[in-house]
């Protein structure tokens, strides 16, 4: 795939270069209207909690013969028990599957089943019936939750030490916030069942997310030490850069991550049904695909917003302003047609530059000698000092 | 053949990871081979098969059942099999009465027999004891061979609390004599002995302590009932309306006890904790607390009022759990307050287990097996098959892709996969011997899941060395400064993950765990992997010519990635030979 690896190539050199950071207005602006069709699913729609959440009754009803409108006739046997009550009726490909809320006794479950088997035609036998009590679904939840507060303190110090500025934990926590609440939205939107498995899913895409984050937040910071080194590129520019450098990194890191989850998916879906493996493949899908966007658009955006407001970024905005702007000049007077973007980099590594006329057989010329003295240390007055 | 000098260094760290692989193989061939191991993972329930067990409850009587007290056999079964060391069992109702316990492989029956059958307590009074060895029939006078020795202390709550001798003395055997009691509870039935009704002495026995209880055949059955021998003492019948014929738990004692008087349903709490003065200190004396309900006061205070005053075997109360005496208090006076303590030569691990064993058996009902259902092995190893299926497509998925984006590159990521599998099978399978760790569809899953993360980091790694080779840098160059600036990557990423994995595993309930614990190790394996092999082998590789003057096919051509001649621009930098060409061709972007 050449155009693949050159895509890859100018973006690390920043022939070419996707505004990622400056752009981010419209990152957040879509974000936003995410997180609000999440909500909306979430408040509106509510998730789809499983079995083990609520408790509840669960009925299998197999080797039927005859599906035809086997919803209407599944509610109507459940009707003649307990009028009213809350009944999800799903399809297997042999069996059909009756969930509804718990039985106050032993004896409504059985003339539930009495009149599933009259209705379907089947013995009772052929009925499998699961009571669950709630206090299982409660103790997972209670422990998610403990989970998820213990896993985003630690991380928030771990991520702290390591990068050494707290913004960097702000920024990968909002990308994650960001990533738990549109996955859970999708969950609600698409109405998928939420249950035990889907739940473990949810709190591994955490690990995921932050994985993604973490190596654009490190070049960002390989990127920006040497920025505010040089002081030619500002923070914003320098973290676009590592954005873009880390770009094809990301893509494949995500791909890789992803294609063992979607075989899962694809197995769970098509061989073995409803179950763990599903439920978890799913939630890992949707976090990790989440996830990779959120690292990119969301996170390094958030990062360089917070960073900005800094003093020194301030003043490291104006110094790289001005010496973008003195390249700028040189270029259009050595050159006819000028490369405004790339010279944001051009002074990083770059020290050999095109001569003027732009021929193919010009000699290159060093910048120094086209732009005359060079730019002596300057020291600052005693007063300053 | 002469080593390169550039691989010495390389070769040594991969020497390392052999060792570590002939290690782990090794102890694992040791184990199997001598130990108890196997050679194979251990399967979870929904992989190998497993047993299903649906526990009914058994009443005696018409006692009812209702929803809350299965719930709490639920729970109090949930922790009971959590308690016997079995991962990954789940306990849930089913049909509102039966209980369904699913243990993974083939549980022996000590295990099922626990889960079932502990789970009455009642309390009774002594009538005979006898010693199990050498079985000698009790005599109706026997002499005290020993003195109680466990000290029976006087209540330390005002007016509540009383106090029993422990556990640790051999009581007398049989003496008789008889009180007349207020309440005695077998009002029914003639207190027909077990195997032959008729008592014999004929008379009706008056209260619970009455000897008439004893008749020939209890005593027969007596001096039948063989302790050491599970099946004698399987055979034993605890109904609260009949005196009974049982083992001691711990000591080699035998008894007859009478009538059941104070049921386990009757006592709302029992705690364990440090016995306190008046004045509010701890006196380092253990104790058991008991709390009793409405009825649980009564029936306790009769029990205690009558058999304070009998003389010595029969003074001692016999709390009954599983069929078997596990506590055998003396009240110094009649207990009326609805609480009790317990002291004697308690520690404070065997005062907790006495207090859960009174709140454990206050579960109001036995079970019974229902039926044990074996999950089918061949579902199991359908179920393995699948998702041994999803594991290899990912696989073959992320070969494909790595072999498409990085050419020969992506046959290291292949190798590293292979050793980092090899690695995961033995540690997977050690975990199973040392810590009965079983490998569950959750556990595959984890495993299909970490494929992808593995390869990422060498993604990662691969990534960084193209950047450097993209700066000009010579390839072998490019390897070293590469896996400097990648290796802190990884290792950060590597942390995130794993912490999210402990994190997962520390809370996560039962039935997950094997996925966190999959994660936790992959990641780890991860590091090792890329420390000891990829980056190594890469060293290596970047010595051969077609690495080193980057081939076409090997993923690491300068041309392909943009550093067309890698000029050195002086003062220690090189040029961005791709930038030059692109302006001196004149056409930038």
């Amino acid at each position: 795939m050449r155009s693949f690896s050159e895509f890859g190539n100018d973006l690390y050199t920043g022939k070419r270069s996707i505004e990622i950071v400056g752009r981010q207005k419209t990152w957040y602006a879509v974000s936003a209207v995410l997180l609000v069709l999440a909500s909306m699913g979430l408040f509106v729609r509510g998730l789809n909690i499983g079995l083990e959440f609520r408790g509840g009754s669960e009925f299998r009803i197999s080797s039927i013969t005859n599906f035809n409108g086997f919803e209407a006739r599944a509610k109507t046997a459940l009707g003649t028990v307990n009028p009213g009550s809350n009944v999800v009726v799903t399809k297997t490909t042999d069996a059909v599957r009756v969930q509804t809320e718990k039985f106050q006794s032993t004896l409504q479950t059985e003339k539930v089943k009495a009149a599933l088997a009259h209705e379907f035609n089947v013995g009772v036998n052929s009925i499998s019936a699961n009571t669950i009590g709630p206090s299982w679904g409660a103790s997972v939840s209670q422990q998610a939750i403990t989970a998820l507060v213990v896993f985003l303190i630690l991380v928030s110090l771990l991520l702290a030490a390591y990068f050494r500025t707290w913004k960097m934990s702000i920024a990968a926590l909002i990308a994650l916030a960001h990533d738990l609440v549109i996955t859970v939205g999708i969950y609600a939107l698409a109405g998928f069942e939420v249950t035990p498995a889907s739940v473990i899913g949810f709190l591994t895409i955490l690990g995921y997310s932050l994985y993604d984050t973490v190596v654009v937040f490190d070049k960002v910071r390989e990127n920006t030490l040497e920025a505010e080194g040089n002081g030619r590129l500002s923070y914003s520019q320098a973290a676009n850069q590592a954005v873009n450098q880390t770009l094809v990194r990301s893509i494949n890191t995500s791909v890789v991550a992803l294609l063992p989850v979607a075989s899962i998916l694809g197995i769970g879906y098509f061989l073995l049904g409803p179950g763990t493996l599903l439920d978890l493949s799913l939630a890992l899908f949707v976090g990790i695909a989440v996830g990779t966007y959120s690292s990119i658009f969301i996170a390094t955006p958030v990062l360089a917003d917070l960073r900005e407001r800094e003093p020194a970024m301030k003043e490291l905005k104006k110094r790289a302003a001005r010496f973008q702007a003195a390249q700028a000049r040189k270029e259009s007077t050595a050159t006819s047609d000028g490369d405004p973007l790339s010279a944001d980099d051009e002074g990083m590594r770059d020290v050999v530059h095109a001569s003027s006329g732009g021929g193919a057989t010009a000699r290159p010329v060093h910048p120094y000698v086209q732009t005359g003295p060079r730019n002596q240390p300057k020291r600052p007055p005693k007063s300053k000092r | 053949m002469a080593i390169n000098p550039h691989n010495r260094g390389p070769l040594r760290t991969m020497s390392v990871l052999i060792l570590l692989i002939v290690g782990l193989y090794g102890l694992l061939g040791a184990v199997s081979t001598w130990g108890t191991a196997q050679r194979t993972p251990k399967l979870g329930l929904d992989l190998s098969g497993g047993t299903q067990l649906i526990l009914t409850p058994k009443v005696v009587g018409n006692q009812q059942i209702n929803q809350g007290q299965i719930l709490k056999a639920v729970d109090i079964i949930r922790a009971r099999v959590n308690g016997s060391g079995v991962t990954e069992a789940e306990v849930s109702t089913q049909g509102g009465k039966d209980i369904v316990v699913s243990l993974p492989g083939t549980p022996d029956a000590a295990t099922v027999n626990s889960l079932q059958k502990s789970s009455q307590l009642r309390m009774r009074a002594t009538l005979v004891e006898a010693p199990t060895t050498p079985t000698p029939v009790p005599t109706a006078t026997g002499p005290s061979p020993l003195k109680p020795t466990g000290q029976a202390t006087s209540g330390s709550k005002a007016s509540s609390s009383a106090t029993t001798a422990p556990k640790s003395g051999f009581p007398p055997a049989l003496s008789a004599a008889t009180k007349p009691a207020p309440t005695a509870k077998p009002t029914a039935v003639t207190p027909a002995a077990t195997p032959t009704p008729a008592p014999a002495t004929g008379a009706k026995p008056k209260n619970p302590s009455d000897l008439a209880w004893v008749t020939p055949a209890l005593e027969k059955q007596l001096a039948n009932l063989n302790c050491a021998d599970p099946k004698s003492v399987e055979a034993i019948v605890d109904d609260p309306a009949k005196p009974m014929v049982t083992c001691d738990a711990e000591r080699p004692l035998k008894y007859i006890l009478g009538p059941a008087e104070v049921f386990g349903t009757e006592i709302s709490n029992a705690t364990s904790g440090q016995q306190t003065t008046q004045g509010g200190t701890t006196s380092g004396i253990w104790e058991v607390r008991l709390d009793f309900n409405s009825a649980g006061t009564k029936s306790f205070c009769d029990l205690t009022s009558r058999i304070t005053s009998l003389p010595s075997p029969r003074n001692q109360g016999a709390i009954v759990l599983d069929n078997k005496v596990i506590s055998n208090p003396v009240p110094q006076q009649a207990l009326c307050a609805g609480n009790a303590s317990i002291t004697g030569s308690f520690t404070a691990a065997s005062s907790k287990v006495l207090a859960d064993q009174l709140k454990f058996g206050a579960l109001p009902l036995s079970f019974s097996l229902q039926t044990s259902d074996q999950i089918s092995p061949t579902l199991g190893g359908d179920q393995l098959t699948r998702g041994l299926i999803a594991g290899a497509i990912g696989l073959l998925l992320v070969v494909a892709y790595s072999l498409f984006q990085y050419r020969a590159l992506g046959l290291v990521t292949v190798s590293s996969l292979l050793i980092a599998g090899l690695l995961t099978y033995g540690a997977v399978t050690l975990f199973g011997w040392s810590t009965g760790f079983r490998l569950t569809m959750a556990g595959v899953t984890g495993l299909i899941v970490s494929i992808g993360i593995v390869a990422d980091s060498f993604i990662l790694y691969f990534e960084r060395v193209r950047d450097e080779v993209r700066d000009g840098r010579a390839l072998r160059a490019a390897v070293e400064t590469g896996w400097n600036r990648a290796r802190r990557t990884i290792l950060i990423s590597d942390a995130v993950n794993f912490l999210a994995a402990v994190v997962l595993y520390a809370l996560a309930a039962s039935n997950v765990r094997g996925f966190a614990f999959t994660l936790m190790l992959t990641t780890i394996i991860d590091i090792v992997v890329v420390f000891l092999f990829t980056h190594p082998l890469l060293s290596i590789l970047a010595t051969t010519k077609f690495f080193g003057e980057g081939h076409k096919w090997s993923g690491l051509d300068p041309k392909r990635l943009g550093a067309r001649t890698a000029t050195y621009a002086g003062r220690g930098r090189v040029t961005i030979a791709a930038r030059r060409a692109a302006a001196t061709e004149g056409t930038p972007s």
